[in-house]
């Protein structure tokens, strides 16, 4: 029998295996940033350990930086002694550290692929759960807690028992205007928080194949929000013209042999999923989120649905805590909740083509009064290739905020925050309880979206502006 | 990592399902570099309301939570873990828990117990009857107990054969790898010579 994509990748990795054991994988590149990493280096000081492969590792500040004034010290001390502590830390165990202010700098997992160091084949992990985005490139990528991110700097490998594989077929199209976030945001309503639970998917099918690196990474980046332990796509031409020439990719003959192999990367035809689903594209509509979890999402068409037609008891009582949290009324049209601020930005829709989406829509355009737009590029090079395309003056002038790149506003622990009971469209990856700042309610949508609920301070799609 | 085997404390019930890790802790409460004093972002959103089970006296000192399934969805965030453990848990009983947050309590040496979700709500029904009542996870045996005598309620949980072991034997996972050292070598000499580094010799 064959192998799917996902298996190829794992037994490639494979340093060790024994029967009744996780299998040891080896890490071909180790993300890290300032949150999840410090005890982790305490702890190997502590052991008198070193980082096996500093040249497998590379360091980025991203969750807890400010957007506004990068150029100046970091006004909170909390967050100063962390980002402080990776500088430390990076020069102590020599990483490569991009820090605040570098011209690499960003969100990890816009500057890995960006980079070009995130490849087809490879072992990723990061002490984030959106590390799964690198999966779009047919690498098996996943987020990790901090005592696996000091094993992996101290062995480069992973004890990891093998998982599941699902197939994710997405047939068809998507209509014009319903993008990669939508169709995630659809898939993840269609399966619920747990249904990726144990398994690698595999997103597959016409209207993967179909859509840009930065509409793969979207959907990849929120394989975390439906439980997989990973999703990846097959490379193809697609993934390669991505890849080459980007600083941190095989030149030369190195290029060829690598893209020998990278076409190796697809699952056998007599291959076996585990699971399998199939969604068909071309009935897609925009998506949004009305609850405090991903799963919690209807068309934009739609309405805030009732809690008494779950069957479930416990989706039941879950939609009630949500409908209160989110102060919504159970029927009321999705178009017609009013929103105080849309963040577009994040490892889920920071990356260029997202900025040229939303200056498309928002060009000579005005953003509605009563609401607030923070545009927040994914990475300083998307900020100077935005700048270089004249996108922040369209954003500027239509009364957006044009900020510095980082996590920002998408979780609520640099200054980027929502106040209590300040409602947000915000084309970031959760609607958690206080995701975005105590008390703030979240509503996850696509790009345009995005752009056109700025624009009428409604949650509106482009259709809708005309 | 201190050998777990077994622990009898006070249960809470926790009577949500989809905790994530945002509600065990808020981001805001990241910033420390220490593995300490997480506690108090422990639930830190829903400690504000005065019914809220951890503000309830009669549970006071509790060390076994007792959740609704998907517990621990969301980031990767080992702080949840520690936040719990800094508070005083012991352990977590949920029918469903996330593979990241279950595999950070395995690393951190909290117990993350997958008990059906019908055991679920008896025991729950049995702490809110009668709140202070212990909870015994035996670690050897793979059994919850709740309460005594006769209402007592006795299950299995589920928890993955290799997590068990190194629970029980308190065993530190990196000293186990680095045992291996010559594998991981070895394998290392085979890697194509096109893989990506981020640091480049000269």
């Amino acid at each position: 029998m064959g192998k799917t994509l996902a298996e190829k990748v794992w037994d490639e990795h494979v340093v060790r295996s024994t029967p009744g054991e996780p299998d040891l994988l080896y890490i071909d590149l180790h993300l890290i940033h300032e949150v999840t990493s410090p005890q982790a280096f305490d702890g190997l000081r502590l052991a008198g350990r070193t980082v096996r492969r500093p040249d497998l590792t590379l360091a980025t500040e991203d969750h807890n930086v400010p957007t506004l004034d990068w150029d100046k010290p970091i006004a909170d001390p909390v967050s100063k002694t962390q980002v402080d502590t990776l500088r430390r830390n990076a020069e102590e165990f020599g990483v490569r550290l991009h820090p605040l202010g570098d011209v690499e700098q960003g969100i990890v997992h816009v500057v890995g692929p960006q980079l070009g160091l995130t490849q087809p084949g490879m072992t990723i992990v990061c002490g984030d759960s959106h590390t799964s985005t690198h999966g779009a490139f047919g690498a098996i990528a996943f987020g990790i807690g901090t005592s696996e991110v000091e094993h992996v700097l101290a062995t480069q490998t992973l004890p990891q028992a093998k998982p599941k594989t699902m197939a994710v077929t997405i047939e068809g199209s998507l209509p014009e205007g319903v993008t990669a976030k939508d169709m995630v945001l659809t898939l993840i309503a269609h399966t619920g928080t747990g249904g990726g639970q144990g398994y690698i998917v595999e997103y597959r099918g016409q209207a993967i194949e179909e859509l840009s690196m930065e509409g793969r990474m979207t959907v990849c980046n929120m394989s975390i929000e439906w439980g997989a332990k990973a999703g990846l796509i097959a490379p193809d031409q697609t993934t390669f013209d991505y890849i080459e020439g980007r600083p941190e990719a095989p030149k030369g003959a190195d290029w060829d042999a690598a893209v020998a192999h990278w076409k190796t990367l697809v699952t056998d035809p007599d291959a076996e999923f585990d699971k399998e689903i199939v969604l068909d594209a071309s009935t897609m509509t925009p998506f949004v989120t009305w609850g405090t979890n991903p799963g919690q999402g209807v068309p934009l068409g739609g309405a805030v649905p009732f809690p008494e037609q779950y069957d479930d008891e416990s989706d039941r009582i879950a939609a009630e805590k949500a409908l209160q949290y989110m102060g919504l009324e159970a029927g009321t049209p999705m178009r017609e909740v009013k929103v105080d601020t849309v963040f577009i930005g994040s490892c889920t829709n920071g990356r260029i083509e997202d900025l040229r989406t939303a200056a498309a829509i928002i060009k000579g355009r005005q953003v509605d009064k009563d609401t607030r737009l923070l545009v927040v590029p994914g990475s300083v090079r998307v900020r100077l290739q935005a700048q270089d395309e004249g996108l922040d003056v369209i954003f500027k002038e239509a009364g957006a905020e044009w900020r510095g790149a980082g996590c920002s506003m998408c979780l609520g622990m640099n200054p980027d925050t929502l106040s209590p009971g300040e409602r947000s469209a915000s084309t970031s990856n959760r609607n958690f309880e206080g995701r975005q700042g105590k008390g703030g309610r979240t509503h996850l949508v696509s790009v345009p979206v995005a752009a056109a609920t700025a624009i009428r301070g409604t949650l509106s799609s482009p259709a809708d502006l005309d | 990592m201190d050998k777990f085997t077994t622990h009898t404390g006070v249960g809470v019930p926790l009577r949500r399902s989809n905790v994530d890790t945002d509600q065990i802790i808020p981001a805001v409460y990241l910033k420390r570099v220490t593995r300490t004093g997480f506690e108090d972002g422990l639930f830190a959103a829903w400690r504000n309301d005065p019914e809220f089970v951890l503000n309830n006296a009669a549970y006071a000192g509790g060390s076994v939570l007792v959740a609704g399934p998907d517990f621990g969805t969301g980031s990767s965030r080992e702080h949840a873990v520690w936040a719990l453990q800094n508070y005083g848990f012991k352990a977590v009983i949920s029918p469903r828990f996330a593979d990241i947050f279950r595999g950070n309590s395995g690393k951190a040496g909290l117990l993350a117990a997958q008990v059906d979700e019908k055991v679920v709500q008896k025991i729950w029904d049995l702490l809110e009857e009668h709140p202070g009542t212990t909870v015994t996870v035996d670690l050897e045996s793979r059994t919850v107990r709740a309460g005594e005598g006769v209402d007592a309620i006795e299950d299995s949980f589920d928890i993955d054969d290799y997590t068990r072991w190194r629970l029980l034997e308190g065993l530190d996972d990196i000293g186990i790898t680095l045992g291996h050292a010559d594998d991981i070598a070895a394998y290392e000499a085979t890697r194509p010579s096109w893989k990506p580094a981020t640091i480049h010799a000269g």
